[in-house]
């Protein structure tokens, strides 16, 4: 007969197989905190460079196609920060980056934003620039959402709250850089901090 | 003690085995690369005891091809939920009466 503690350790051993092989736990809490600068600093660039502060939906801005590129590059540095900075914790802890849990959690944010980003890009087309701001708010809120249940549940609750910014900031539209900024910078920047004293320390 | 010990299955007895139910109780299915990695074991290793679950009837296997290569994929059958659930009770009452006693 097998000894008591035997027992334990097969609860032990079926719960952390049933954690591991669901949820994706290499989310890195620096990368939250950077892709806050980054949104941080691509927005006041936006602003102050381009003078660019939507004050109304329909919305015209003779450096539109500059603060495009902007908005690409700080989403673009945002991305490869992530992957980099979850592709290291992964390696620390003898884990694929690329294996059933990440695709499941990539399928299922990329659906949500690929839809959201359409729709911007459409509606910038018609002029209806104002709306891009608090769309990429809820679109982004909705992806985490859709992602949440494949990873750690800090990410639902990041989801609420850019999907309630994003909902606002449609009403208050002549402060959606500055509900942006909050969603994209401020909100990232305390998660990041959070996950880092929570899970790696 | 009201709990037999003849309620834990015979096949879980093995960690493996018993890793191999926790990772499909979770999952629809699964190729065989993503269960050694989450397993952490051998290939050879893991072929024996697939096949002995298999042989119990607790899990199912879908043969097919992608890109010209084969792609088998497991899943747990219903028998290997119930015997599994069933397990994972009886090791909660095994330790709750030997917390008790």
């Amino acid at each position: 007969m097998k000894e008591k503690r035997d027992y334990i350790q097969d609860i032990a051993e079926i719960r952390s197989m049933m954690e591991k092989s669901s949820k994706f736990a290499s989310l890195s809490g620096w990368a939250g905190i950077l892709a806050g600068i980054y949104a941080f600093s691509g927005a006041y660039a936006a602003y102050s460079l381009f003078d660019f502060n939507p004050n109304q939906l329909f919305y015209t801005s003779p450096n539109l196609p500059a603060i495009t590129l902007l908005a690409a590059g700080v989403l673009v540095l945002a991305l490869v920060t992530a992957i980099y900075l979850s592709w290291r914790k992964a390696h620390k802890r003898n884990e694929t980056i690329w294996n059933t849990t990440s695709k499941r959690l990539l399928v299922h944010m990329a659906i949500p934003l690929f839809t959201g980003g359409a729709l911007i890009l459409l509606l910038t087309a018609h002029g209806l620039i104002g709306l891009a701001a608090p769309l990429t708010l809820l679109f982004y809120g909705l992806a985490l959402i859709n992602a949440g249940q494949f990873t750690i549940p800090e990410v639902n609750f990041m989801g609420c709250i850019q999907i309630i910014l994003g909902l606002i900031s449609v009403w208050f539209i002549e402060y959606s850089l500055l509900f942006w900024v909050t969603g994209f910078g401020a909100v990232h920047i305390i998660y990041g901090i959070y996950m880092h004293f929570r899970y790696e320390r | 003690m009201n709990i037999s010990f003849d309620d834990l299955h015979k096949a879980f007895e093995s960690r493996i085995r018993l890793g191999i139910m926790s990772v499909l109780a979770v999952n629809d299915s699964l190729d065989f690369t993503s269960l050694k990695e989450f397993l952490d074991v051998t290939d050879g290793n893991l072929a024996t005891h697939i096949k002995k679950l298999e042989k119990e009837g607790f899990i199912g296997v879908e043969k097919s091809f992608i890109d010209n290569k084969p792609n088998t994929k497991y899943s747990m059958t219903s028998k290997g939920k119930k015997a599994f659930d069933h397990h994972l009770k009886a090791l909660e009452q095994i330790i709750k009466s030997q917390k008790e006693s």
